[in-house]
This record gives structure tokens, sequence and C-alpha cells, in this order.
């Protein structure tokens, strides 16, 4: 059982609620930063953690506050990027849903830090019935001194408001959501200038993940040291993953970034195994945006060793045999399952979502999306599937948002694991609309070249 | 005239206090959720309101309405069945689910059941994924659908508008 920190209260009866989250030592590392620690200290605490921000870049959240400007006389502000659509991922309503005055807590402790008097949550605007559930916690933390005017007589302000969105998954990039957010269209800025300098209303601005604020808490309750010995290397703390698919146990899971795949796919304690009896078959373990990997290369890496579950180990392989840790959002595909459906069905996500603003994204990937439909049912040829490789490479890094590599990398990983479904598909026009190619040879071992 | 009721117009100004001073645009999106609560779409008429309110040109309004998918600019049935068909919910049968709801309302796709009671939508990644297959439905979600639970949606959405009739 490893230890879990953001949901270890999570199955307490009335948790969402103040008086049992506080009963339970909740706001202690508000109380410890605001009365104790500099803002800087704080700082110092989550960079000495090494946590990594959640939302699927991973970048060091300590590094990414210390950027923060701070010019005399300019209001700083606090956003949290609870804009949570990439497919596969669900993590983030979770917390919010079941444990909010974590988030809540989380944003006094960092907008303590970052020297921000106002703090934004923009949500999703298809979760309508969370921001209820959080204003009530916000009130609740007013109504108890954690927010509002001179908090615990320390003199600090902050005020904590939540803004929802209007179902566009371009807004979980951070520029898109600060556009978003002054009341535009979602179309991501040009980098730099960057949030830290020029955000919200031109003022100095962090955009920080859900579950990246939540970890603030436990880091100053038991320190940035105590955070980094948990997981591997680079891979410091815990991660919630949001596990879907053809598994016995989908949910949201708190993981030691020290467990491997196999284990977290067919242990008890996580995904419970593949349902119905069947076989693996692949899996997207980061969200839908990270490349998809056949179970053999997925259980295990080029090099033969077991893959785990942290940064480094999805990664493993490069792009050529390996993938990325994401969001979380790990999506598992059994036997049945039919690779070029599914890539088409992610491929029209993407040209749904595409914010229109640069060329490759905008023509890229309605046409991505047109060539699969055809492949997928029976209409397609042998050089659509060059084509396919073509338009996505023409894509990726030439855009201004990620928007664009989030569209190429999953076609890219498809055709680059399972070009052989993809040819059956051509080949055989009448059978692929009647079955499935199945498991074929993707969980078989795979050769490990031996050192001569 | 479309004015919104006065509960909402006190919640407008809640919204506007929300920013500093100058910056009400940020308004806009919630405003517009609003809108939409109360009469159930935004039509041209309501955007415009909506503009004048926020002390905007209306095309800021047409803009934005028109980018975020949550906004109705046409009107919709009392109750809109929202499928999520992204990969993880089709992997679950989202599939199965869609076409049985087709043939039980005898609708397609963005079309509206001729007693204005149902419009049925599919919907990209809606979060919900380790609760497929799903729809939204209004404000809250619709999770692990079977096709008994669509009958008794379905049942209990009909027996609510006959008793309001």
């Amino acid at each position: 059982m490893g230890r879990k920190l953001l949901l270890e209260k999570a199955h307490v009866e009335g948790i969402r609620y103040y008086d049992v989250y506080r009963r339970e030592g909740g706001y202690r590392s508000v109380e410890k930063a605001l009365k104790s620690m500099t803002p800087d200290e704080v700082t110092e605490e989550v960079k000495k953690s090494g946590l990594r921000g959640r939302g699927g870049a991973g970048f060091p959240t300590g590094m990414k506050w210390s950027f923060l400007a701070k010019p005399e006389g300019v209001p700083r502000y606090l956003v949290v990027n609870a804009d949570e659509s990439e497919p596969g991922t669900f993590k983030d309503r979770y917390l919010m849903e079941f444990i909010p005055h974590i988030l809540i807590e989380g944003i006094i402790t960092s907008s303590y830090a970052l020297g921000a008097n106002s703090a934004y949550i923009y949500i999703r605007g298809e979760y309508a019935w969370i921001p209820d559930i959080l204003e009530q916690a916000i009130a609740e933390a007013k109504n108890n001194g954690w927010l509002g005017k001179n908090i615990l007589g320390t003199g600090y302000n902050l005020e904590v408001y939540v803004q929802r969105g209007g179902g566009a998954y371009i807004c979980g990039e951070e520029t898109a959501l600060i556009e978003s957010l002054e009341g535009k269209r979602g179309n991501p800025r040009i980098k730099p200038p960057f949030p830290a300098v020029k955000g919200l209303w031109d003022c100095p601005t962090v955009v920080n993940n859900v579950e990246t604020i939540a970890a603030v808490v436990p880091i100053i309750n038991n320190g940035g040291d105590d955070y980094a010995k948990i997981g591997v290397g680079r891979s410091t703390g815990t991660k919630l993953m949001s596990a879907c698919g053809n598994i016995n146990k989908p949910g949201v899971y708190e993981i030691d970034m020290n467990i491997s795949v196999e284990e977290f796919i067919f242990s008890d304690e996580y995904c419970g195994g593949i349902a119905n009896g069947k076989r693996l078959k692949a899996c997207i373990p980061g969200g839908s945006s990270v490349p998809i990997l056949p179970a053999n290369l997925l259980l295990k890496t080029a090099k033969g060793e077991q893959r785990m579950m942290h940064y480094e180990g999805l990664s493993d392989g490069g792009f050529a045999t390996g993938s990325m840790m994401g969001s979380g959002g790990f999506i598992v595909l059994d036997e049945d399952q039919c690779i070029v459906k599914h890539t088409y069905t992610l491929a029209r996500f993407y040209r749904h979502e595409s914010c229109g603003q640069c060329s490759p994204c905008r023509e890229g990937t309605g046409w991505m999306e047109k060539i699969l439909w055809r492949l997928e049912n029976g209409q397609g040829k042998l050089s659509d599937i060059d084509l396919l490789v073509d338009i996505q490479s023409k894509i990726e890094g030439n855009t201004i948002c990620p928007l664009g590599d989030a569209a190429a990398w999953p076609v890219a990983a498809a055709i680059r694991h399972f070009r052989d479904e993809f040819e059956w598909h051509v080949n055989n026009p009448k059978e692929c609309l009647q079955r499935n190619y199945g498991l074929a040879h993707y969980a078989d071992p795979i050769h490990v070249p031996t050192p001569a | 005239m479309v004015q919104f009721s006065q509960e909402n117009l006190a919640k407008v100004q809640e919204i506007i206090a929300r920013y500093p001073e100058g910056r009400q645009k940020s308004a806009l999106m919630p405003l517009l959720h609003l809108a939409q609560e109360q009469w159930g779409w935004l039509s041209a008429e309501t955007m415009d309101y909506v503009a004048g309110l926020l002390k905007l040109e209306p095309i800021e309004v047409y803009e934005v309405a028109t980018f975020y998918t949550m906004y109705n600019l046409k009107p919709v049935g009392k109750h809109v069945f929202e499928v999520c068909h992204t990969g993880p919910c089709m992997l679950r049968g989202s599939d199965d689910i869609l076409a049985y709801i087709k043939e039980k309302l005898g609708i397609g796709v963005g079309e509206t059941t001729v007693d204005g009671l149902f419009t049925l939508k599919t919907a990209e990644c809606l979060g919900a994924c380790g609760y497929a297959p799903m729809m939204q439905m209004g404000k809250y979600y619709k999770e692990h659908l079977t096709k008994e639970k669509i009958d008794r949606i379905i049942e209990e959405c009909r027996t609510q508008a006959a008793a309001n009739n």
C-alpha cells in the first residue's frame, strides 16, 4: 500500500465540509505558512519537494513560481487550471467534488507564497455542479477566517473566485485560459511574454493545475524533503491517476511513483485487471495526446526491463518505444478494440477542439479526421497511412500552442506501433466492417537485442 | 424586451464585483451562462442585452458565444442529452447508447423531438471517462449508462412534463 497524501482522507464521512476537513487536520499548512514562514520560504519548500506540474507538462512548480515577476504596485494572480479536458483525465474533478477544501487550502498557501491577493479557479463549464461545491467551501473557509481580510491576523488578504468555462479543451492551455478568463475566445497567446511576466490583465500570473496546488498542502505540512523522499529520481511525491477503458476498476488512484505499470493494471489495489477476462492490447498512459503503446512495450521497456509508473519510466525509450506521464489519464484497450477507430475518435476530438488560429492545426486536424474515417470504414488506400504520417509531422512543432502536437502524436504513435492494423483495414475493406483486427502480435514478448 | 430577472440582476452585480475595476469583460462568460439558464438559449437580442450590461460591443459577445460549444445559439428541447463519444467512452459502448437513444426518441444527432421535450447531441470528452458510457443532461452527468437507465431517464422526463401540463 503506497502512501496517500491527497486522497488519504477521501473516504472520511463528510470530508467535503469544513468542520470535518478541519477536524481531520485541514488548514494546518495555512497556519504554518502564514504564521511561521516568509513567502519565499514557502516557495523554497515547493522547490525542494521536486513537485512537477500535474496538468501534463510536468514543469517544476517551484521554478515556475520563482519566475513570477514582482514589480512594485502591480497585482499578481494565482489562476487554478481546473479545465480538465484531456480525454482519459478526471482526477481533478474527483478532488474538487469530494475534497474541495484541500484545493482551497492549497490556494491560500500558494497565493501567500506568490503574493497574490486574488485567485481564480477556472473550471471547465461542463462540470456545472462543481462550482456550487467550491463556492460553498470558499464561503465556509471565509466564515472561519481563512479567507478575506487580515487572515489569521497576519495582515494578508485573499479572495478566491470560481469562473466557469464554456466547453473548450483549448482553455486548458494556460494562455488560452487567461484569454477566456478575460472574457474572450480561447485563442492561445504567443509566448514570450510568459504569464509569469504578463498574464491575467497583463499582470504577473501563475497558472497551476488543481492537483499541483493541492499537493502544496502536504509539502508545507511535512516539508519539501519529506515529499521528495516518495517516488524515484525526478518523479517525486504521489500522482493521481485516472484509469479508464476496459479495466475492472476504473477510477482515480493515488500512486507512489515507484510501482510498475503491470502492478497498476493488474493488482486489485488499482485497476484490477482487464475487464471480462480479456487480454490487454494497448494503453495510452497519460491522457489522449501521449503516445499509445502496444501491450508488450507498455509492460516492458525496449531494454526488456519492467516499465515503471513515473515520468522517466513512462517516457523510457522516447517516442520510438515509450510514452509519457502526461496528465495521468490512463486509457486501457482490450483485445477486442480497434486501434483505427479509437484513433479516429481522438482525431475527431482534436479537430473539434482546435481553436482555428494556426493553419497547420486547423486544417490538419480536419484532414486527419477525414482520412481516419475512411480507413475505419473500409474506404482507405495504403497511401493514406503515409499521408497521415506526413500531415501529423507538419502540424507538430508548427503551432502557437501544444494542441497541434497533442493532435499529431496520437496519430503518429498509432501508426508507428499498429501499422499492420491500419494496412489490414485497407486490404480487407469489407471484413474490417464486420470484425476487428484483434490482439494480433501486440502482446508478444519483444526481442531484446543482446550485446555481441 | 429581454431583461434578467431581479434575482439574476443581483447576481450580475455580484459577478462583476469579482474582477478589478474596468475588467468587467471577464463577466461575459458567466453572464452568458446565466442568460442561458434563464432563457434556455442565446438569441441575438439576448447577446445585445448582455453587451449593453457590460458596456461591450455586440461583436465581442457574438465572437465569444460562437466559440464555446456550451452556448446554444438556437432553441433546444427542454432536456438536452449530450452523449460523450470520445475514445474512452467509445471503448465502453457509447456507440450503442447513442444508437439506442436515437431509436427510442426517433431523432438524429442535432435534432429535437416534435414535442420539444428532447434534443440529442454528441459531445467530446466530458471528463467522466471512468464512469463511461455517460452523457450530460443539463447541469448534471448521467453516468454508467445502460439501455434500462436510458429508459428510466426518458420516462422520468415525460412524467415530469405531463405533471407540469
